[in-house]
């Protein structure tokens, strides 16, 4: 018997085993919603902006590792997905997408709400296409939930006519798609491992560089074990991070950027790279003719096309990192690293990753109490200063999840990131680390957070400023404190160098906005409230907490290399 | 690093959206694309496009591996090593000549003409000529070249190279 599209669309997602679709109405996606209003078994959550929605949808995807699902409308609706579905893409996040399009007798009319999201999207998608014929949906659909969770993860938007979601067709939602354009590899060569795995061996200062594709195929647990056995050191990217447990004797930190000294001084001194599941951009390499520059380089990704991109190579890859490092765990044999150890150790103990504690609250601080009252769950971040403090500090043992935006590096993640993930994970605690500035950007989703029964602490770290530009502007700029100011104001000096009698208290007051939702909330002013706040926010079961942390405003992010200059060149005070 | 032209035969699915998938890709990244022709092929749900982009080595591979990724993609060939048959349409208008003038058209098509049939002369009238060009790009542009030099007003249409792959391997 035949059915409409919009029944056969919630059939698909029932066959997909679909138990959350994020999802904001409009003109043309009303058949689809009402769908969804006579089914029970999907949940479906209302964000309050379709930015948000898809951040919830990602925050779900990372911490349940399933594809999150998204419903908009056409037209803006649409539009305003294009953010965070350019997040999903840089960080492999699966998703699957549906857009409302203006029926397809108006396509090309500049009908109302109609915009090309095909289009728009396209160097963003893994896939996406508008459906052109009802006959094609289920398959559609089909091909859009397999492409989006196999191989590289990434998002994936599918455009549906209105037209098409009334008209009969076809039930069956198939079983199988076969594409012939689209193989992931699921396999490894074995000649390349075993001459990979070689080069390790014989390495006198071998390293191992681990990045977010080891998390996102699982294999933190195989990377542990292959460096143990093979008494190799590792360090990370700051996706990477987790994947073996930060406090393993093997662990040195993370490496780029703001890594930790040791940790980029052995990539720049190592004589094998062996990297996993890394794309080796501009914020892990830094200066590329001066990256690496002793090592012959390994470089195992499930992308043939990230490999010898940035980097030159010595041993390519191509394979998921689960599969290379199945096959690895096998032929790792023990190697004697003691001497290379120790050098890692005494640059460690020169330069070791700290702030001060000289005067007052610092971040250091607030990530250790973190650390301390929430040793489980699910760290989830903005972005900016206090991102690259959770990434520096935040520990990581076994079986704890951190997501943070890593390749767009998009201001307004964390917070619907971290309703996402507890919406996934409610068994989990969900802690959000945001800045003011980030903070803002999204803050609308409090009422998603509260409405759905999102219990989560959010740990705003306010300075006052959007603290990673106005870093830039303390070391490069001349203190020249353009824009970067959030409670600059008309009648504010030219000329002010920072916080003074004359600024206002707060904008916003961050207290009085989230308990005019509901929520809890908490100032903190002092080191001495801290453990106290954390604790009162995880047993907060009820609603979410939202921790106010006044940290200080000139706090830097150290150690730092400066955009484009080489890893070896560390600024550390 | 040397740039070089190199050339690609694209198999992709014949769908709406896939030629500018494609040329998205050349633009957004910045590669330096020189010419891309499509069409299908004996089977209508299958396009082949003809592609020649001006890159180094490395940028080369990069591209192949990229147009890879893509799902609408069924294969990429790499031409630059093959030997091939490859030819351009062109049409050439020149326009504003005497009599003296054509004649003069008349023999620049005939020298060019080399294996019959390649340059001829598809329009005329009172003061001008349409030469209609099957020849390689590089002998398109060297006849480009010449008829510029020559007259004032040369009109010039040409639609990008398409190459098979040739059967017999001494021909290039
Ligand atoms: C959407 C977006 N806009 C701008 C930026 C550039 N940017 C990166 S960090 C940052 C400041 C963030 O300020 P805040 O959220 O207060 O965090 P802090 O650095 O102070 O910890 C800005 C503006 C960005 N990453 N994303
Ligand atoms: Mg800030």
């Amino acid at each position: 018997m035949d059915i409409t599209g919009r029944k056969l669309f919630v059939k698909a997602l029932q066959e997909e085993g679909v138990d959350t679709i994020f999802a904001y109405p409009g003109g043309m996606v009303t058949d689809l919603v009402d769908e969804l209003y006579k089914q029970e078994g999907i949940r479906v959550v209302l964000p309050r902006h379709e930015q948000a929605l898809i951040h919830e949808a990602e925050g779900y995807a990372r911490a349940t590792g399933k594809v999150g699902v998204c419903l908009v409308t056409s037209g803006p609706g649409a539009t305003n997905t294009i953010t965070g579905i350019a997040d999903a893409h840089y960080d492999s996040v699966p998703l699957v997408i549906f857009t409302g399009q203006v029926p397809q007798n108006l396509i090309g009319n500049d009908a109302f709400q109609e915009v090309d999201i095909v289009g728009m999207t396209r160097s963003i998608t893994k896939y996406g296409v508008t459906v052109q014929d009802r006959k094609d949906l289920g398959k559609t659909i089909k091909m859009a939930f397999h492409i989006a969770r196999t191989g590289k993860p990434g998002p994936v938007l599918i455009d549906i006519p209105k037209n098409l979601q009334t008209q009969t067709g076809s039930a069956v939602y198939p079983e199988h798609v076969d594409i012939r354009g689209y193989k992931p590899n699921e396999t490894v060569h074995i000649g390349q491992l075993k001459k990979a795995y070689k080069m390790l061996k014989q390495a006198k200062q071998p390293l191992i560089l681990a990045g977010g594709g080891v998390n996102i195929a699982g294999a933190g647990q195989l990377l542990t074990e292959f460096a143990e056995k093979m008494n190799v050191p590792v360090v990370t990217t700051i996706m990477g991070k987790g994947s073996i447990p930060t406090d393993h004797p093997l662990y040195i930190g993370n490496s780029g950027m703001h890594g930790r000294f040791s940790a980029n001084k052995a990539v720049s001194e190592c004589d094998v790279l062996f990297s996993i599941g890394t794309r080796f951009n501009d914020r892990i390499t830094g200066d590329l003719n001066e990256f690496a520059p002793k090592a012959k380089i390994v470089h195992l990704d499930i992308d043939a096309a990230s490999i010898s991109r940035n980097v030159v190579v010595d041993v390519p890859l191509t394979a998921d990192a689960k599969i290379a490092l199945e096959r690895l765990v096998e032929y790792a044999e023990p190697k004697n690293t003691e001497k290379w150890l120790a050098k890692i150790a005494a640059w460690d103990a020169e330069n070791p990753l700290e702030m001060r504690r000289d005067k007052g609250m610092s971040p250091q601080m607030i990530m250790e109490s973190i650390n301390e009252v929430f040793p489980k769950g699910i760290v989830v971040t903005d972005v900016g200063q206090h991102q690259m403090w959770a990434t520096q500090y935040i520990d990581m043992p076994v079986g704890k999840k951190m997501i943070t935006s890593g390749g767009l590096g998009t201001m307004g993640f964390g917070f619907p990131a971290a309703i996402g993930a507890k919406l996934g994970a409610p068994e989990q605690d969900v802690v959000c680390i945001t800045g003011d500035g980030g903070m803002q950007m999204n803050m609308q989703e409090m009422a998603t957070a509260i409405c759905e029964h999102a219990p989560i602490t959010v740990c705003i770290l306010n300075n006052y400023y959007l603290g990673m530009v106005r870093q830039m502007q303390q070391l490069f700029y001349g203190k020249r404190y353009e824009i970067t100011c959030l409670r600059r104001q008309v009648g504010c000096p030219d000329n002010c160098k920072g916080p003074n009698k004359a600024c206002p208290p707060y904008v916003p007051d961050f207290v009085k906005w989230a308990e005019s939702y509901g929520a809890k909330a908490i100032r903190v002013t002092e080191e001495s409230q801290i453990m106290e706040a954390l604790q009162e926010a995880k047993a907060n079961t009820k609603t979410t907490t939202v921790i106010e942390f006044m940290i200080a405003t000139d706090e830097l992010v150290l150690p730092m290399v400066k955009s484009g200059n080489p890893m070896s060149e560390m600024i550390l005070k | 690093m040397t740039m070089k032209n190199r050339w690609i035969a694209l198999y992709v699915e014949n769908q709406v959206g896939v030629l500018a998938k494609v040329s998205g890709l050349f633009s957004g990244k910045a590669y330096n694309l020189q010419s891309l022709t499509v069409g299908t092929t004996e089977h209508e749900d299958v396009s082949r496009m003809t592609i020649c982009v001006t890159s180094d080595d490395i940028t080369f591979e990069q591209i192949k591996k990229q147009l890879n990724c893509m799902v609408e993609v069924i294969k990429v060939m790499d031409l630059t090593n093959v030997p091939l048959h490859m030819k351009e349409i062109l049409y050439a208008k020149v326009k504003g000549i005497d009599a003296g003038q054509k004649a003069e058209v008349f023999q620049i098509a005939q020298v060019f003409n080399v294996n019959n049939g390649n340059v001829k002369v598809a329009d005329i009238g009172e003061d001008s000529i349409l030469l209609e060009c099957t020849l390689t790009e590089h002998r398109n542009n060297d006849l480009i070249a010449l008829l510029k030099k020559k007259f004032k007003h040369v009109e010039i249409v040409r639609g990008g190279a398409v190459a098979v792959e040739a059967i017999s391997t001494s021909c290039r």
